[in-house]
């Protein structure tokens, strides 16, 4: 269909759009024809979302839960990436960390949430805290693998040219597992953003977690429910999208 | 005096408790400005062997001693060449060719990036990426990091075994150019008994497991090599029966 009006390049990179319009169209004619009310329409939804935006909510939430993805991620990446390496670098550390890591990974951050609430109480601390768990494991995992994945020959290499440990690290090790590294990082701030909402549903006030939670307690107004959830999707794509440019810039 | 002599070397893995032999007293000596070819099986200990000479394994028993002294370790002055895959991707041709050359001035640097691009035969490609590069184009990248540091030895392990038929003969021709202009020693693994022939100026043949080294073949013939020649053709046959193998397919 679209082919006849447009060059068939234009026409592809378009096609989600004019699909998620189709959808859109769909929801909106299902909901008005509906005798039940399960679910609000995409017309409910955008005012939803203008009275959100009107009232600075949008704007305020979505920023408090980035606060608490920056800090969480980047606390876990700072910890978790130099200890990964260096556990990766000493067989030894690895078979002692190994089985606790492997403990500790498969607990969801969110059954650390009463634990955080105990430690820090309501607040961010506690949401910031979970977020900080949820990334700190899989950029363990992902440097560990990184370093045991370097080919030994860049290291004879290194050695044979007679760099000191210290230059190794730097010169041949580091640039080694970057790539890895930067695709082990995107893949956690994504499951940062899922950890946010949770802990935001749970132990603060404020966040696009909160407004979906407090939205249905004070009034089921599921317009804002929906309108939150649309957010957290187009800033989870957002987010990912700048992770991908970083990794493409790196390869 | 010998650059390089193996006097007794022995090598025996053990793993899972079972203990592989995998050299038996090999005894060598490699004058300086020599290009040999240590020649053998797949699996024989030729890698081995060419490894404790770089200093990156050492023997179970024996030594390898270069200049007289014996070997403890991988030193700059005799590079190890690997096949393609030790070039770095994240540095281009230009950095890889400098990575052992930190130490030198920065104009130093370049005269010498500039002097070694231009002996491989890569200008135009300086600020390439290897992923960019053919597999010859690497593999000439590689030679050309190990050539900078102006190293006096060059071990390398079947350089060209990745490489396809055409590319491999080009490459002979280059590695042969290129030693005549630097007087390197080299020594040169190899499964393939035309490119021993071809190259070296004495071809080490080893045995099968535990290798030891069956015979040294002196290839009394100069360079450029005809290898239709009836010299060519007797020596090559020679070692074809050396290793057991009938020549006929």
């Amino acid at each position: 269909m679209t082919s006849v009006f447009l060059p068939p390049r234009i026409g592809l990179t378009l096609l989600p759009v004019f699909f998620i319009i189709f959808l859109l169209i769909v929801w909106q004619l299902a909901v008005s024809f509906s005798s039940v009310h399960i679910l609000p329409g995409p017309l409910e939804v955008s005012r939803g979302l203008a009275d959100l935006i009107q009232h600075g909510l949008l704007l305020k939430y979505t920023v408090a839960s980035l606060f608490r993805v920056t800090w969480g991620f980047a606390g876990a990446a700072v910890l978790a990436i130099p200890l990964g390496l260096i556990i990766g670098w000493y067989r030894r550390a690895e078979m002692a960390f190994n089985p606790l890591l492997q403990i500790l990974r498969p607990i969801s951050p969110l059954a650390w949430i009463p634990i955080a609430i105990l430690w820090f109480g309501v607040g961010d601390l506690a949401s910031v805290f979970l977020i900080f768990l949820g990334c700190f494991f899989p950029l363990m995992l992902t440097a560990i693998n990184a370093v045991q994945g370097v080919p030994a020959v860049y290291l004879n290499a290194a050695r044979n040219f007679g760099l000191s440990p210290g230059a190794i690290v730097a010169r041949v090790l580091f640039p080694s597992v970057v790539p890895q590294l930067i695709v082990g990082l995107r893949i956690t701030l994504g499951i940062a953003w899922l950890v946010v909402v949770a802990a935001e549903m749970i132990a603060v006030n404020s966040g696009l977690g909160f407004l979906i939670v407090d939205a249905r307690n004070a009034g089921n107004r599921y317009d804002l429910v929906v309108a939150g959830m649309v957010v957290i999707g187009l800033i989870g794509l957002l987010l990912d999208t700048g992770m991908r440019s970083l990794e493409s810039r790196h390869s | 005096m010998n650059k390089l002599s193996a006097e007794h070397v022995s090598m025996m893995f053990s793993r899972d408790g079972k203990t592989t032999n995998v050299l038996n007293d090999v005894n060598l000596e490699v004058a300086p400005g020599e290009f040999l070819c240590l020649l053998g099986p797949s699996g024989c200990g030729k890698s081995t062997l060419l490894n404790i000479m770089a200093g990156f394994l050492s023997p179970s028993a024996g030594t390898v001693k270069i200049d007289g002294e014996p070997v403890t370790g991988p030193d700059p002055r005799r590079i190890f060449v690997f096949q393609e895959r030790g070039v770095f991707p994240w540095l281009t041709v230009e950095g890889n060719i400098a990575f052992g050359l930190a130490k030198l001035s920065k104009t130093e640097r370049e005269q010498r990036i500039a002097h070694y691009v231009k002996l491989v035969g890569l200008e135009g490609f300086e600020k390439a990426y290897p992923s960019e590069l053919s597999g010859g184009m690497k593999q000439r990248v590689e030679v050309a990091r190990a050539l900078a540091v102006n190293p006096d030895m060059l071990f390398l392990d079947e350089p060209f075994g990745a490489l396809d038929s055409i590319t491999r003969l080009t490459m002979r021709r280059e590695l042969l150019r290129i030693w005549e202009a630097e007087r390197n020693t080299i020594i040169f693994v190899t499964h393939d008994i035309d490119e021993a022939v071809q190259l070296a100026d004495r071809v080490a043949v080893m045995s099968d497991r535990p290798a030891t080294i069956q015979q040294v073949v002196d290839i009394d013939i100069s360079h450029p090599r005809d290898i239709s020649s009836a010299r060519y053709l007797e020596l090559r046959d020679g070692i074809f029966q050396q290793l057991g193998l009938a020549h006929k397919v």
